[in-house]
């Protein structure tokens, strides 16, 4: 036993070992500025592969047997970068009065953004409020947990019609269904998916301590909500609304395409491909677009997460 | 919150707790077990691990309802006793919200129970000096050493001036330098608030050390095998010194010889630190 300890009470704080060292924060921002290069690096490396494989790759392709497993060279088939950045710049038809393919493009991909951006903001809603319920109610938990899982098997292809022929049906008043609600209707069944799954695990991540804690302070569910649970649950939410974000995005552009909603990037996407015949830079552009508004809505997400920074401080155990 | 009439800050009357299993008889955390905790007292409650010692305590948080017997603390029910937040409690995690910084982890109680800002604020400052963490205020849990946390945690117990401080091995898992520091640290406290103490502990000095009474328990079934007055005085006469007092090492031996004594339960002291 130790009792040698040389000083007594009361303690002053320089005894009572230094602080852990400052953990700089600024280094998150280096961190982030490096993954930033080495994604960059990443890009230009695929599009020094491409160019490589295009201009050293054999004309056929490869072929093994009847199987052909790397795409022919030609410049049908796979157009110099150039001419992918060359073709956007030109405008999207011949006709005297075509746009610039670009802003035929971007107004495609707004559009789109804007249908995924309603649809997300339903699925985030709605899977936010699915966790709060299996959150509160064990039973919710076990009833409705297999359907949601299970709900993510069904094919987009197959609900797509359903919903266009129910929406059809629905008017009441001024209001009627339209295709685009259709299109977030869908791209929201894609996002709820990701937020009600994140939400749940991160409203159970307090551990026994602090909900312990808070049945001393006598506080209800919705205080220990507010103040514990969705608090604690930032962390697991931020990448579930990632996930959702560009859900949403996907959602949208096939949903797009199978229900033949015009305006949008999934249209673009099957028009452009009818033109890659004679024009092998153009199917690129809207292609480039949807990336664009996946980019763009994981952006966002990312600002959000700006925001609740102080909610993702690391845990610690004392 | 003061309560210095002569109703007992603690009142355990044979209170037994059983775990109910899926199979079999269930588990018998505590067996019959009495207690009186007088107001200002120190009481410790030590012994081997499964011993019920930690199951006590929750029962007196409420945070546990016992199978039989009955629990009053001041006078009332534990459950009024908790809603009426008549103690503060102090686990062996700090359990400090890591979104919070040092003032705001002391204030969440008062917050919670809607106490205005310049009041909340007034009171986390005199409590973050208490602690002698008056530069750390604006700090993260995760800038903070584990003492630092646990003082944090402390201080958040304190936070509306219970008369009844329970405390479950709050400094468990410091390391044993920084122990000593914050028992020394722990007894200055106890002076100035003059609130009572249930502390569980695995360490023979810490409980002799702090206490003026040690609770020793012994296992399967949780039962009280005996009291332990420790006689070295009054709280505010506890310094370092007493650590190298002829009573203190007295008190000591008793404790660790009531622990050990049942040399037919082989397993019957294990976990329980004897250094």
């Amino acid at each position: 036993m130790s009792t040698t300890s040389e000083q007594a009470a009361p303690l002053t704080r320089g005894a009572l070992g230094v602080a852990k060292q400052h953990q700089p924060r600024r280094s998150g921002v280096r961190t982030r500025l490096r993954g930033g290069l080495f994604g960059l690096a990443g890009l230009v490396l695929l599009a020094l592969i491409w160019e490589l494989y295009k201009t050293f790759g054999p004309v056929d392709g490869v072929v093994i047997g009847t199987l052909t497993v790397l795409p022919r060279t030609s410049d049908l088939a796979m157009p110099h970068l150039w001419v992918m950045f060359e073709r956007v710049l030109e405008p999207v038809t011949g006709a005297a009065s075509a746009l610039p393919l670009w802003a035929a493009v971007l107004a495609g991909s707004l559009f789109t953004l804007g249908i995924a951006a309603v649809g997300w903001l339903v699925g985030v809603t709605v899977g936010l409020a699915l966790a709060l319920l299996m959150q509160r109610f064990r039973l919710a938990e076990s009833a409705i947990l297999p359907w949601i899982i299970l709900s993510q098997t069904v094919p987009l292809i197959a609900i797509a019609p359903l919903v266009r022929r129910w929406g059809a049906q629905i008017q009441f008043g001024e209001f009627s269904w339209e295709s685009w609600m259709s299109v977030a209707l869908i791209a929201s069944y894609l996002a709820f998916f990701p937020v009600s799954v994140g939400a749940l695990r991160g409203l159970a991540s307090p551990d026994t301590n602090h909900v312990d804690l808070m049945h001393c302070y006598s506080v209800g569910w919705w205080k220990t909500l507010w103040r514990l649970r969705l608090p604690a649950s930032v962390g697991y939410l931020l990448p579930a609304l990632r996930l959702a974000a560009v859900s949403a995005v996907v959602g949208s552009v096939v949903a797009e395409v199978s229900i033949g909603l015009r305006g949008g990037i999934g249209r673009l996407i099957v028009e452009y491909a009818g033109a890659a015949g004679n024009d092998p830079g153009k199917p690129w552009a809207p292609i480039f677009g949807s990336i664009l508004v996946g980019l763009v809505a994981a952006g966002f997400v990312g600002l959000i997460g700006l925001f609740l920074r102080r909610f993702r401080r690391e845990e610690v155990s004392a | 919150m003061t309560n210095t009439t002569d109703v007992p800050a603690v009142d355990v009357h044979s209170v037994s707790r059983i775990f109910a299993a899926r199979k079999g008889p269930g588990v018998t955390a505590l067996d019959d077990v009495s207690l009186t905790v007088a107001p200002g007292e120190f009481v410790s409650l030590i012994g081997p691990s499964g011993c019920g010692k930690s199951t006590l305590l929750r029962l007196v948080a409420d945070l546990d309802v016992p199978t039989s017997g009955s629990i009053e603390v001041f006078g009332k029910p534990a459950r009024q006793a908790r809603i009426d937040q008549d103690y503060g409690i102090a686990f062996q995690q700090a359990g400090l919200l890591p979104w919070r910084t040092v003032a705001g982890n002391i204030e969440l109680p008062l917050e919670l129970h809607g106490v205005g800002k310049a009041t909340r604020r007034r009171r986390a400052a005199e409590l973050i000096t208490l602690v002698g963490l008056a530069d750390f205020a604006s700090h993260y849990p995760d800038q903070l050493s584990g003492g630092m946390q646990q003082r944090v945690a402390i201080a958040r117990s304190l936070a509306e001036s219970p008369s009844l401080l329970l405390m479950d091995e709050p400094f468990g898992a410091l390391d044993e330098m920084t122990r000593e520091r914050m028992q020394n640290e722990l007894v200055r406290i106890c002076v100035e608030t003059r609130a009572a103490v249930v502390f569980v502990t695995h360490s023979i000095p810490e409980a002799v050390f702090l206490s003026n009474r040690v609770v020793v328990m012994s296992p399967r079934p949780g039962r009280i095998r005996s009291i332990v007055s420790v006689g070295l005085g009054d709280m505010s006469g506890r310094s370092e010194d007493l650590r190298e007092n002829e009573g203190f090492f007295h008190s000591l031996s008793e404790v660790r010889d009531l622990l050990h004594g049942d040399a037919a339960a082989p397993t019957g002291a294990q976990g329980v630190e004897t250094r």
